[in-house]
């Protein structure tokens, strides 16, 4: 059983929610080349371990996060809000600020 | 090869049994193949032999990081059909099916083909539209389809709920009586022992771990026995193709995926066909063991893990226990899981890769057990003739982008939704 720590609802059953694929996609500007949109619509990194995710809480607060998540062991590794930076992003700008 | 037959059967019987030899050898690696296949499952080991035999190309390796059919092949529900819409599946399967056929005689290896029929439940009027469109299109590639009406499923398959009051009431069905199972260890024990008669070297417990590729052509496989040289490459490890592909620098349009599958306690014989819904996504047979064996939908998040979570296993028990009731007093006895090349459109890659020398079979999705004979096939052939076969032609990693997807479900770019 997968345990999603939802960054406002904090950590449900996996039931609760819908998987919503490859986080790290970035859709192309409309007049990139056919290539890029290539790229986007079709082709994944796939990673065999941390592979960063959207899931969407459905039976909860309603909202799409991501989960940074390790593909080969199923840990879960951190979750943030889809905009938001990652804790440790979010620390070494914490740092870098001081 | 010794081969198997009454005679010697009869023999080793009379003389004690310590007459058989080993099934292939274990042969010490070469320093050059003319090709390297990667992946020990039913595909690779199809390839080589057809390799061997087809085109007359017997020095070939087969490596396997793990052993022999110890992936997908050993992990699938032993599923054998080719009741396809689209035509390019439609023909490719059909091939695939009539290689099953005959595959016992082929190889001289019972793999225990058993056409007991595959039967896709109707629960629907939409249902109804689909099955009667997909039947018909079925016959007119020359493929067996029957429909049957609710009476005639009700009294073939007595432990089916077909009252209409059933949680998923059963309207008709369609029924590929060709489709059948398959004993899936004797799949690759059977192309194992045929290709290693033929010369072929199986290497088991030697994993690739880099591909050595000199100005765009591959020239060997870098492994844990050692680097071996190789003038062509063949990877069929699907569930992990994107890894492999990833060591020669290509991005593939597949997600992996796990699939989990699992049987109740052996009973006797209760059921003697395969049983599949659509609407519910749901297949269960028995095995010759006398185990339910049954599985559906994917555990939906990308997963390299070889296992599962119950959720999903509840949702395949729920189904099995509405359309069978009286299958909810067995105990489910093992759940397993499988990981699954998801592709961006539901069928398969069978071609050649963007580096002069190296070509795939892989992207199999949940159907890449029925598909083994031929996918060896053309896989070979590709191989053999740096160009597709027809029957293959269709299947390229281009399609994505020249918009000739064969999406059979319609689905989109959502891989976990084919």
């Amino acid at each position: 059983m997968l345990l999603i720590p939802c960054p406002w609802c904090g950590p449900r059953n996996q039931v609760e929610f819908t998987y919503g694929g490859d986080a790290t996609l970035r859709r192309p500007a409309p007049d990139a080349p056919e290539a890029a949109w290539i790229d986007y619509v079709y082709l994944r990194d796939n990673p065999c371990g941390p592979h960063d995710e959207l899931w969407f809480h459905g039976a909860g607060c309603r909202s799409w996060f991501k989960v940074r998540r390790n593909t080969r062991t199923h840990e879960i590794i951190q979750s943030a809000g889809v905009s938001d930076a990652w804790d440790d992003e979010q620390r070494a700008a914490d740092g870098s600020a001081r | 090869m010794k081969r198997y037959s009454i005679f010697s059967l009869l023999g080793n019987a009379l003389a004690g049994r310590d007459d058989w030899p080993l099934a292939w050898r274990n042969p010490t690696p070469k320093k050059n193949y003319d090709v390297v296949i990667v992946g020990g499952g039913g595909h690779g080991l199809a390839t080589a032999y057809y390799l061997a035999k087809e085109h007359g190309i017997r020095n070939v390796a087969v490596l396997e990081k793990g052993w022999l059919g110890g992936g997908n092949t050993g992990r699938n529900t032993t599923i054998v059909r080719s009741n396809y819409h689209l035509d390019a599946n439609a023909h490719f399967y059909e091939y695939s099916l009539k290689l099953w056929e005959r595959l016992s005689q082929t190889l001289n290896f019972n793999v225990m083909y058993s056409a007991r029929g595959v039967l896709n439940l109707v629960h629907t009027p939409a249902d109804m539209d689909a099955a009667m469109r997909r039947g018909n299109a079925m016959r007119l590639n020359g493929i067996d389809a029957k429909f049957l009406p609710r009476d005639e499923i009700a009294r073939r398959i007595p432990n089916l709920d077909c009252s209409p009051s059933a949680r998923f009431p059963i309207l008709g069905g369609l029924l590929q009586p060709r489709g059948g199972t398959v004993r899936h260890d004797a799949v690759a024990w059977g192309y194992a022992r045929a290709a290693d008669a033929l010369g072929v070297h199986i290497l088991q417990k030697c994993e690739v771990t880099g591909l050595h590729i000199e100005r765009g052509t591959v020239t060997g496989v870098r492994t844990t026995l050692g680097d071996m040289g190789a003038q062509k490459i063949g990877l069929a490890v699907a569930g992990h193709s994107s890894v492999v592909a990833a060591m020669a620098g290509i991005k593939l349009p597949i997600e992996s995926h796990v699939l989990q599958a699992m049987v109740s306690e052996p009973i006797k014989p209760v059921l003697d066909t395969v049983v599949t819904s659509g609407a519910v996504h749901f297949y269960i047979s028995q095995s010759d063991k006398g185990e339910l064996v049954m599985g559906g939908d994917l555990d939906f998040y990308n997963s390299y893990a070889q296992r599962g979570n119950l959720p999903q296993i509840e949702e395949v028990v729920a189904a099995c226990t509405a359309l069978f009731p009286s299958f909810g007093r067995l105990r489910l006895m093992r759940a397993w899981g499988g990981i699954m090349d998801m592709t961006m459109d539901g069928s398969p890659i069978i071609g050649k890769l963007p580096v002069k020398g190296l070509y795939m079979t892989g992207g199999w999705c949940y159907g890449g057990f029925k598909a083994t004979p031929a996918s060896g096939w053309t896989h070979a052939w590709t191989i053999a003739n740096d160009a597709p076969h027809p029957l293959n032609a269709p299947f390229t990693l281009e399609r994505f982008g020249e918009g000739r997807v064969i999406d059979e479900k319609g689905a989109g770019p959502y891989p976990w939704a084919h």
